[in-house]
């Protein structure tokens, strides 16, 4: 795709200025910001295990395995997620659905899904045609062996249990209907992965994957 | 007797001190740094982190010491252990309190009778890179090896300099003893400070030590984005703390040195001088000396986390460029000066003459150069 000629600058590199060339304005310069930070300092910590971080709507945790109203697992064990996965974490045991389970042939006997190998990409939330698998916020949970993190169907269902009232990992319900992928007007409570601030400069320019020229205003404030 | 006594006293407690003293200024080094980058720094072993260099010093003792296979055994071992051991034996003369009023048990000065105590320091000083060399060399690792070879340049060229500067201010003081060089100054009052008359020497001194004693900007040997670590790739545990104990030290000994030299020491006007003669006068002497060499670290460590690290030419080119032919410059106005009987209070006019002089004509050679450049590369486009 050729570039869009107003999307092109000409950068020219800025002469050494006879001050710059002495190097001791420069030299002044950065010890009067590093000593700025230093006298006014202003920390960004985040005392992490007494401070939680507030995580974004659309953060991807660990697994969840929904029920549905009567309490079933959701599943209906049609592999798309095991197929969407990129990196093989889930291994569903198919069966047929027990006969008082009007609405499906299959539901999954065991669902095993390796959170060690899992990626958190998200795909299989996205290809799961009735919203069964979702990933929660929860972040930090650990084990002291490896085979207690490849998750089976009881404990995803037990974290749906666990996570279901949190204000954070609502249940979507859409029986009947495509997953929440398909639907981009209603995806309300999901924002963009990186929020958009005015001036962006690939958000403006007129070729896709650019990186444009930023506007004047953006432009002087850099300068002013 | 009590001589020999009070001499094992004082080295104790100026090596209790000076340990003590390193530990701590890693500790400042992390908090400065973080405080200059909006962290917190260490902030979890007792309040705001200050028992964290107990808890470093527990974490390297009880550390595994690995010697490679491939490294030469007696070189490796010996290495840290002279790194360290010259930083320390260059503190030997160093007044660090006002001499005079010592007491029985404990004087400010270890070896007071040594009147060459400068030219010792540089004597001495200037092994502590043999502990870098040997380091490097016995790793056997070629990233070690390439970080002692630069240290060997670096601290050879440095050396110059280094002296170079120093000997304008022997050569106004007519002695190498750094007792009475100190003493001098403090009897002429503030501006009978070495800075006023020498303020290029003691640029010079300044960062010339930094080079010396390997700090950033000058960390050539150890810069790890290239060297992965320079010359102690290669140690771990207790004998890389070794190393860094010795860089340190060498930290605190060279701002001392400047304090003593060129600050005046422990003289402060009003409050510190040869005649206040109050009770508790030689602790206030003390603080002020002590107050300055905080100072001085403060600064390098702002220097440090401020400035990125030189290029290997443009190390050399400033100490053989720049430095070499100012302080040469300098030392020649100093004899002069004193030779025809010139009030040494020329000195101040002729150091910033010789400074813009100087910067004015390396500047513009500078500037030419890219503009030269720059036509070349535009030429062939």
């Amino acid at each position: 795709m050729p570039i869009n000629p107003k999307d092109i600058a000409w950068v020219t590199e800025p002469e050494l200025g006879f001050w710059e060339a002495t190097f001791l304005s420069e030299v002044v310069k950065g010890l009067k910001i590093t000593f700025g930070h230093m006298a006014d300092f202003e920390s960004v910590t985040q005392q992490y295990p007494e401070q939680r971080p507030v995580l974004p709507q659309h953060y991807r945790g660990v697994h969840r395995l929904n029920r549905d109203e009567q309490g079933r697992v959701k599943c209906v064990a049609c592999m798309l997620c095991a197929t969407a996965c990129p990196a093989h974490c889930i291994s569903i045991e198919a069966a047929a659905a027990p006969p008082d389970w009007p609405d499906r042939d299959k539901y999954p006997a065991e669902f095993i899904l390796d959170e060690l190998r899992c990626i958190y990409c998200g795909m299989c939330e996205e290809a799961c045609p009735v919203d069964a698998i979702e990933l929660t916020h929860i972040y930090d949970m650990t084990s002291e062996n490896r085979e207690a993190m490849v998750f089976n169907k009881q404990k995803l269902l037990g974290i749906f249990d666990e996570t279901k009232n949190n204000p954070l990992d609502p249940v979507r319900t859409r029986r009947g209907r495509l997953g929440p992928a398909a639907e981009f007007v209603n995806l309300a409570t999901l924002g963009p992965a990186t929020s958009v601030e005015s001036g962006d400069r690939a958000a403006i320019v007129n070729t896709p994957g650019v990186i444009g020229e930023p506007p004047p205003e953006v432009r002087n404030s850099q300068i002013g | 007797m009590t001589e020999l006594i009070t001499t094992l006293i004082t080295i104790g407690f100026v090596l209790a001190c000076v340990l003590t003293a390193c530990m701590y200024l890693v500790l400042a080094e992390r908090k400065v740094s973080a405080w200059m980058q909006d962290r917190l720094g260490p902030n979890r072993v007792g309040p705001y982190g200050l028992i964290q260099p107990v808890a470093d010093a527990l974490k390297i003792l009880l550390k595994e010491g690995v010697i490679p296979s491939h490294v030469d055994k007696a070189l490796f071992l010996l290495a840290p252990a002279i790194s360290m051991f010259t930083t320390l034996l260059a503190f030997a003369v160093v007044p660090f309190g006002p001499v005079e009023e010592s007491f029985t048990w404990l004087r400010f000065l270890i070896a007071p009778d040594v009147n060459i105590g400068l030219v010792f320091i540089f004597a001495v000083g200037s092994l502590a890179v043999y502990g870098v060399i040997l380091g490097g060399w016995a790793s056997n690792n070629k990233y070690s090896a390439l970080g002692s070879l630069r240290a060997s340049a670096q601290v050879i060229s440095y050396e110059i300099p280094l002296g170079m500067s120093v000997l304008g201010v022997i050569l106004l003081s007519r002695t190498v003893d750094l007792n009475e060089i100190l003493n001098q100054q403090a009897k002429q009052g503030i501006f009978g400070w070495n800075i006023w008359c020498q303020p290029l020497a003691a640029l010079i001194f300044y960062v010339s030590s930094l080079a010396e004693s390997n700090r950033l900007p000058f960390d050539l040997s150890e810069c790890e984005q290239e060297l992965v670590g320079g010359y102690h790739t290669e140690y771990g545990g207790f004998r890389l703390v070794l190393f860094f104990l010795g860089e340190y030290t060498h930290l605190v000994t060279i701002s001392f040195l400047t304090a003593i030299l060129f600050f005046g020491g422990w003289h402060f006007p009003l409050i510190a001088t040869p005649e206040s003669a109050y009770t508790g006068a030689w602790l206030v002497k003390l603080l002020v000396l002590l107050a300055k060499v905080l100072f001085s670290v403060l600064l390098i460590m702002l220097i440090r986390w401020t400035i990125p690290r030189f290029r290997f030419d443009q190390l050399m080119e400033l100490t053989w460029k720049v430095f070499f032919p100012l302080a040469l410059a300098n030392m020649v106005a100093v004899m002069t000066v004193l030779q025809f009987g010139i009030n040494r209070w020329a000195l101040l006019p002729i150091s910033v003459a010789l400074f813009v002089l100087f910067g004015v004509f390396t500047v513009t050679a500078k500037r030419l150069e890219l503009a030269r450049r720059r036509r070349a590369s535009l030429a062939m486009h």
